[in-house]
């Protein structure tokens, strides 16, 4: 039986949690509260933190300047759509890895991972010349593609590690009751490795949601997704923090509220297998 | 089918054609930055769209170095993505050079090419082909605060001296007040504290190259530049200036704790807005300041608009660039929101509006910094190249950065001078032999 911790260091343990993810969210919070801010005060020194006259100034300005809803509209279909196309190739790869292991499974993940090293831009030119001669640069469709492939060794490693905790006997279990590798894949394998896909998944939409490489370069007023919204409003000669901070919380917002009513689901997904 | 039926049909198909030509809409993507003017004009669309209601625009906004890496991506690959691009001075005789710009010759007579300041349309003309039509122009100049110079017990004169200004400076300075005497750019960017230190440089007299390409940072000139700038912010800058840029000096100096500022003459009307400056009401402008030598430490810029050759519709383009930087549109600015916004450096005759005059009390410094920059003869010694602040080869963008790197290094005290100077002679040695200049 595990032994209770004492109550000073549990009380010690929790206000040390609390401390870093207070630091952690700091960043955002201090955005949050600058875009409510005027520009004189965002940039005031010393810094004013909550004493300052509250203002929508910044975002009635964002609001009537830009066309939120379409970046946002373009935002939720790229992260769902490379998030979707990426779990359908994923799921059977990582199925595959995890129960049919060959001689090189290893050796081809481990390759899968380093074309994470390769530098997003030594690849811009020769993918931006076959959009451009596809006729699909500035398209929803390029960037759901792009982005899968580039999530997609994530992807099939955190399923791989998820699916290598399910134990081989009840997959055997179930081809011997007559299931076929369809019904094992979907019926089986899928419900028990709910919490590992949930966690992928989130993950997935969050990578898509913020990739600023390849939606700013391959996008201008089509498919242009909320990175390029926010990007908009840096400025080169100008004030520009508090309309910045508006627009960013703008952007942040419907993910921070996605974050906040999964994070059960994504705790428990990205502990699942931690402790035997 | 019959022969007629057939041809009754071919005829009503043709006339569906026509019609549909006739009433075609074209559509042109603007790709600009977040500038206060440009926002200004993408909030004008409606008035462009009432005389040209034919024409569809759409707003590409970006970061600055985002725009200028998407655009030059664009068009190096042709993929026609943008039909009027935002770009600055430096860009536009190399990419005019190249054929990767559309001439502008031929705007029309309302346009007024003539009208253009000389030196902002000679920075944007290669070959006798206007490349570009400016929106708005800049040149450099000091602001400084009326009432902490009057404290000094100094007065401003119009064209002050370098050796003036560190005075100044120093009087000016006040720690424990959080008043710094002068605020200078130190943030590492060829478009950063390079252009603020090749401006400078000019009137030190000193010169990037000489005549045959070969970088001039082991000269007495370049020495007495870097040694002076770092002595200057040393004695009277604010703490960490090696962080500084125009929107941190911008801050700095609109909350009180610069003295001086010595950066775009587009500032002018930010440092002189009450509702986000805290010291208005109290300050004076000056010519940059020189050695005796000829040149001035101010440089000169222009964010102009331009069509790319592989845009798609090149008409409309070339329609909207006359709408935007024709003198008509300050006349339709000055109308919706005061003659003080209107976009300024790029027409003679905007300077010789009393109303404007009247509504921009820095007009007329603006006008004489712009005019006493000269791109084609920027150095005391004769140079290979055009431009002020910059050296107008592709490869400057990146090597001004890396040397503002060096020289950012030693702002912050990480390096002494000579060794920077050492460091970025070697840097421009290898980089233009690689170039094969």
């Amino acid at each position: 039986m595990a032994r209770a911790m004492p109550t000073q260091r549990r009380v010690a343990y929790t206000a040390l949690a609390w401390i870093i993810a207070l630091l952690i969210f700091f960043p955002i919070l201090w955005t949050i509260l600058t875009s409510f801010k005027t520009e004189a005060v965002a940039i005031a020194d010393p810094p004013v933190f909550l004493n300052f006259e509250w203002t929508l100034e910044n975002y009635r300005i964002v609001q009537e300047r830009s066309d939120y809803m379409r970046y946002l509209w373009n935002s939720i279909a790229i992260a769902l759509g490379s998030t979707a196309l990426g779990l359908i190739i994923a799921v059977p790869a990582a199925w595959s890895m995890a129960f049919v292991p060959g001689k090189r499974t290893k050796d081809i993940l481990l390759w899968m991972l380093s074309t994470k090293m390769l530098p997003a831009v030594g690849v811009l030119y020769p993918i931006r010349l076959i959009l451009i001669e596809l006729g699909l640069l500035d398209t929803k469709f390029a960037l759901i593609f792009i982005l899968t492939l580039i999530n997609l060794p994530i992807i099939v490693w955190m399923l791989y590690t998820y699916f290598r905790e399910i134990p081989g006997e009840i997959l055997e279990a179930a081809r011997m009751d007559g299931a076929g590798l369809r019904a094992e894949i979907l019926y089986v394998l899928t419900p028990m490795a709910i919490p590992g896909i949930a966690s992928t998944v989130l993950l997935n939409i969050i990578l898509a949601w913020n990739e600023a490489f390849w939606t700013l370069t391959l996008t201008t007023v089509n498919a242009a997704p909320l990175t390029a919204f926010i990007a908009s409003y840096s400025s080169p000669e100008g004030l520009f923090y508090a309309k910045l901070s508006a627009a960013s919380t703008m952007a942040i917002a419907p993910i921070l509220i996605m974050g906040w009513f999964s994070q059960k689901q994504l705790v428990r997904g990205l502990t699942f297998g931690a402790v035997k | 089918m019959s022969r007629n039926t057939v041809l009754r049909a071919s005829s009503a198909l043709a006339l569906c054609i026509v019609a549909a030509s006739a009433t075609a809409q074209d559509t042109i993507t603007i790709a600009t930055v977040n500038n206060g003017d440009m926002i200004r004009m993408q909030g004008l669309t409606e008035v462009f769209n009432e005389a040209h209601p034919d024409i569809t625009v759409e707003w590409v906004t970006l970061e600055e170095n985002v725009l200028r890496q998407n655009v030059t991506t664009d068009i190096a690959q042709g993929g026609g993505q943008y039909d009027v691009i935002t770009i600055g001075t430096y860009e536009v005789p190399i990419w005019g050079e190249r054929g990767w710009l559309l001439s502008l010759n031929d705007l029309g007579d309302d346009y007024n090419i003539d009208d253009l300041l000389p030196a902002i349309r000679g920075g944007l003309t290669v070959d006798g082909n206007l490349y570009a039509s400016p929106f708005y122009g800049e040149s450099s100049m000091v602001m400084y605060r009326t009432d902490l110079m009057e404290a000094a017990g100094l007065e401003m004169p119009d064209a002050p001296s370098w050796e003036f200004i560190r005075e100044a400076a120093i009087a000016m300075t006040d720690r424990e007040a959080g008043v710094y005497g002068v605020c200078l750019r130190g943030k590492p960017g060829w478009g950063e504290n390079m252009a603020f230190l090749t401006a400078m440089s000019n009137s030190f007299g000193a010169r990037w190259f000489d005549e045959d390409w070969t970088p001039q940072f082991d000269s007495e000139a370049w020495s007495d530049t870097l040694t002076f700038y770092l002595d200057l912010l040393e004695q009277a800058g604010p703490p960490g200036a090696a962080n500084n840029g125009f929107n941190e000096n911008l801050a700095l100096f609109q909350q009180g704790n610069c003295g001086m500022w010595i950066d775009a003459t587009v500032a002018a009307s930010f440092v002189t807005n009450p509702d986000d400056s805290e010291v208005a009401d109290s300050i004076g402008f000056a010519l940059a300041p020189d050695n005796g030598l000829g040149p001035r430490g101010n440089w000169l810029w222009a964010w102009s608009l331009a069509v790319p050759a592989s845009s798609d519709a090149p008409e409309a383009a070339m329609t909207f660039i006359e709408w935007a930087t024709g003198p008509g549109y300050a006349e339709i600015v000055a109308d919706r929101e005061g003659w003080a916004n209107v976009p300024p450096g790029t027409r003679t005759s905007l300077y010789e509006n009393p109303a404007y005059l009247e509504a921009a009390p820095f007009a007329q410094m603006t006008l004489d910094s712009i005019l006493s920059a000269d791109p084609t003869s920027p150095t005391v010694d004769p140079v290979p190249y055009t431009g002020v602040q910059f050296v107008a080869i592709p490869e400057f963008a990146g090597l001004a950065t890396e040397v503002g790197q060096i020289f950012s290094s030693a702002l912050a005290g990480q390096m002494s001078a000579e060794d920077a100077l050492a460091q970025a002679q070697d840097l421009a040695t290898e980089e233009m032999d690689a170039a094969g200049y």
